[in-house]
């Protein structure tokens, strides 16, 4: 479904507006700012040069969806500032103007974080992307926000460093998409998660000011604006600079491979480990059908006979690599483990990871899919593996679980086939059925890929109305006309302003 | 005076009967950190040293959540008991203030209170996943939860620690803990100069090592002699592995085993070096580490201080003459110009409630901050200037 030619394309975008099939609602576009979208789109062109302004329906065409691609509006045009003083510019115009915008970075959410609506203007980070200042004694970069996540680690590898929140599309993704969504990744259960790597940012709010928050240095005083900002999903601003922590690679990392009779071994394995105080910098898990496809794709060695797999990562020097699994393999084996596999090579080491990474493009290669991204605490992993299972089949579909176990945050992949609305409903529901169970165990709604559209209508799962209330009054405290990306993360009913 | 609720309807009242009565609340722990912030400016106390306990505490998922009462001393004895600690090393303010009374693990989430440890495991606030207030309005409010990662909605839980009470009256607050290293160690570079010794803090903390603890201690500061200090924890053939690449790395001479570790940091981390009853004002700075000399030097131009660094150099304590204005001017002009921000932490009633204890805010920013304190304080009855004034 990543790569779906155009007849596929233009299908679902038919099916998704043209049927009443579609479970998330959008809020119908505001007729009085269509009306004057001939107006509005040459107050832009006297803000920004043509290169920056995309009105034409074919190039827009491109930013009216993300990774949630069975959802799709057309924007009413399309701004990408060259700096932070443009960003500024347009949005204090776009304010005076009472118009709707919609932040985005790469499109690679899978909440349906970036998806438009068609009384709003987007505004792009992509002229945005050149990283401004490395600076080893202090551990920090400084970017602007269009920087792609791996573009830091990259620039930096050379001297030993890197940037440590690595979510699986690291290649395309921005810094300021995962600022937005608070990303986190395979690595985070030593590393912690953006919020926890990010010191300071440069914000646009609705109105055009700009504030600096935080800096290059650590904590802030006055409120922590910073922890609020970072994974507000573009509700708040509009981030265009962003100074990340740098961490010094390890010695060494060897990832390992565990294959486990069943998903239920391999979960208490988990367990088991963190219960025993051993932090691992990942634990990732498979089950059949997960490992099943990832092979296929990526020929990385997992063993096709086991009914779960898990790859830990240990880091060190090679001595203290190798007595921290030697603990490991050893609670492994209490749990029954039936194939122990350490990667011999650096080579082989990156098999595994491109493996595990290319997961949810390796299912998409099968079969159309949603992805859910609730977290549980980990004593519940095994039963709510469990419980995805029964959910799923009683729907009729199919589900492969790759997930983070180390820190529970769970990724159940639905699969359906999108060209039949009867079967995204399902799809969807299954979806929202576990993510109940989630927040019923004692975990939430989303451990990284954020509300979005998705999951905006389960907040009420979660939260109590004050709780959403109290939410949504500190959003409104920042952009009091509800203008920036105003259909995602609370529920359209019931909004207090 | 002091009202002492047990349970959170008891708060619910509280809140109610000010907002009634168009008083405000101080809310206060165990009281060892009254002196830390502006003096309050409130008609009655609200102590949360009766709303005490552990909710839960699951070490097999290393987390904990207890309510804002429950002494810190209680929980770390309850994490060691099953080798685990916090993180994030949280200061202990009695050594600097003096004075009796049990810090609470509510008042560490809602002032966001780290030591040593907060460069490699971050702050409080990093470790603190989820929490339950009483806003001004009395609504009870859940934010965050009991797992690591959850991106579910406003990140409320961060806004409040470090909002010093001011948005609410914490009940219960949820954290991670992690396991206890198995031992510790400290090697000590002698006789370095402040400028020499962050370049060696920073080189250390650039290796891969895992450094978690990088003081500066110029000569005086407990010693006769300059000590730039760098902590390891981990199992002991690491720990002993890491302290021999640490060495050829940035030198070092002795060594310090895990007991004496344990207390220095302790010292550090409490701000020992300036302890009661020393009364000199003492000035809290964070800086980029690489800045951190030139800063303080900025300062001594308007007259002696004594200093020390932590977080590799990142962290400077200034104690200085507690007169007229503490210095506010050199510290406010040094710190505007070498980036970051200064607290004020101790210093007379009188002074603190003259000048600004916190880094004074931009206007957008403080904009900003009033509006969010106006969302959940409709009449600004928590913790009334304790941050700022009209905050």
């Amino acid at each position: 479904m990543h790569d779906a030619g155009a007849a596929c394309f233009l299908h679902v975008a038919i099916s998704a507006m043209g049927t009443a099939m579609s479970a998330i609602a959008f809020p119908s576009p505001d007729p009085a700012i269509l009306a004057r979208r001939d107006e509005i789109v040459v107050g832009l062109a006297a803000l920004v040069p043509p290169e920056c302004l995309i009105t034409s329906v074919d190039e827009r065409r491109v930013y009216e969806t993300d990774a949630l691609t069975a959802y799709r509006r057309l924007p009413l045009a399309v701004v990408l500032p060259r700096s932070t003083e443009e960003t500024s510019k347009v949005m204090a115009w776009l304010h005076n103007q009472g118009v709707k915008v919609v932040p985005r970075g790469a499109g690679t959410s899978l909440s349906g974080g970036a998806i438009p609506q068609e009384d709003a203007v987007v505004i792009g980070v992509s002229k945005m992307a050149r990283i401004l200042d490395i600076d080893y004694a202090d551990r920090i970069a400084r970017v602007q926000a269009g920087v792609t996540n791996l573009g830091i680690s990259d620039a930096v590898m050379a001297d030993g460093f890197f940037y440590a929140p690595d979510p699986s599309s690291q290649l395309a993704c921005t810094i300021a998409g995962n600022i937005g969504m608070n990303s986190g990744g395979a690595h985070c259960l030593k590393y912690g998660v953006t919020t926890n790597n990010v010191l300071g940012v440069k914000m646009v709010l609705m109105d055009g000011t700009v504030v600096d928050i935080g800096g290059d240095w650590l904590d802030a005083s006055g409120y922590d604006l910073l922890g609020l900002v970072i994974g507000s999903e573009g509700q708040l601003g509009i981030v265009t600079e962003a100074t990340v922590r740098l961490l010094r690679k390890a010695e060494g990392a060897r990832p390992v491979l565990f294959g486990f009779e069943t998903s239920e071994s391999a979960a208490a394995c988990v367990a088991d480990i963190i219960g025993h105080g051993i932090i691992p910098v990942a634990m990732e898990f498979m089950d059949k059908l997960a490992i099943e496809i990832c092979e296929a794709f990526a020929h990385a060695g997992y063993p096709l006979d086991a009914g779960a797999l898990l790859i830990v990562e240990v880091e060190g020097s090679d001595d203290e690599m190798e007595a921290q699994l030697q603990k490991i393999v050893a609670i492994a084996q209490k749990h029954g483990v039936k194939t122990v596999r350490e990667s011999q090579s650096a080579l082989e080491a990156a098999l595994i990871w491109k493996g595990r990474k290319s997961a949810f493009g390796a299912t998409g290669r099968v079969a159309d899919y949603i992805c859910m991204d609730g977290t549980v605490p980990t004593s519940q992993l095994v039963r709510v593996l469990n419980e995805t299972y029964r959910i799923v089949e009683s729907y009729g579909l199919r589900v492969a679980n790759v997930f983070h176990a180390g820190d529970g945050n769970m990724h159940p992949l639905i699969m359906y086939n999108v060209n039949d609305p009867a079967e995204q409903e399902k799809a969807e529901k299954a979806g929202e059925d576990i993510l109940r169970l989630c927040v019923d165990v004692g975990g939430c709604l989303t451990g990284e890929h954020g509300v979005g559209i998705e999951k905006r209508d389960l907040m009420t799962h979660q939260f109590t109305a004050a709780d959403l209330a109290q939410q949504m009054r500190v959003r409104a405290a920042f952009d009091r006309d509800w203008l920036l990306n105003p259909a995602k993360v609370f529920p359209l009913e019931g909004r207090a302003a | 005076m002091i009202l002492s609720p047990t349970t959170e309807s008891d708060i619910v009242a509280a809140i109610s009967d000010a907002r009634a009565k168009r008083t405000s609340l101080a809310i206060q722990g165990g009281g060892t950190r009254k002196n830390l912030g502006r003096p309050a400016q409130a008609e009655r106390t609200l102590s949360l040293a009766a709303m005490d306990g552990i909710v839960f505490y699951e070490p097999a998922e290393m987390v904990f959540c207890a309510r804002a009462g429950t002494p810190v001393a209680t929980i770390e004895k309850m994490l060691a008991e099953r080798g685990q600690m916090l993180p994030f090393e949280p200061m202990d303010h009695r050594r600097l203030y003096g004075g009796a009374g049990a810090p609470t693990i509510g008042a560490v989430a809602a002032c966001n209170i780290s030591g040593p440890r907060r460069i490699s495991h971050g702050a409080a606030r990093d470790s603190l996943i989820g929490l339950k207030l009483v806003n001004g309005a009395g609504e009870s409010i859940k934010t965050g939860g009991r797992v690591m990662k959850n991106v579910t909605g406003l990140d409320l839980v961060k806004l409040s620690s470090g909002a010093f009470g001011a948005l609410g009256v914490l009940t219960e607050a949820t954290f991670k803990a992690l396991p206890r290293p198995e031992t510790s160690a400290t090697l000590i570079i002698r006789n370095l100069d402040d400028s020499r010794a962050i370049a060696a803090l920073s080189q250390a903390l650039g290796s891969p090592f895992e450094v978690s603890g990088a003081a500066h201690l110029p000569a005086g500061a407990g010693a006769p002699e300059a000590r730039t200090l760098l902590r390891v924890e981990n199992f002991k053939s690491s720990v002993d592995y890491r302290l021999g690449e640490l060495r050829k790395l940035v030198g070092g001479d002795i060594v310090l085993a895990d007991d004496e570790t344990r207390a220095l940091w302790r010292d550090i981390g409490d701000c020992a070096m300036f302890a009661a009853p020393d009364d000199r004002a003492v000035w809290r700075i964070s800086t980029a580490p690489s800045r951190g000399p030139d800063l303080v030097r900025l300062v001594q131009k308007g007259g002696a201080v004594a200093h020390f660094f932590d977080w590799g150099g990142g962290l400077i304590w200034l104690a200085v003459d507690a007169a007229d204005d503490a210095r506010e001017k050199d510290v406010r002009a040094a710190t505007a110009a070498c980036g970051g921000h200064a607290t004020l932490v101790r210093a007379p009633d009188e002074l603190r409630a003259r000048i600004d204890v916190f880094q004074p805010l931009p206007e957008p920013m403080m904009k900003l901050s009033r509006a969010i304190k106006t969302s959940f304080d409709p009449d600004g009855i928590l913790n009334p200037g304790r941050m700022y004034a009209g905050v």
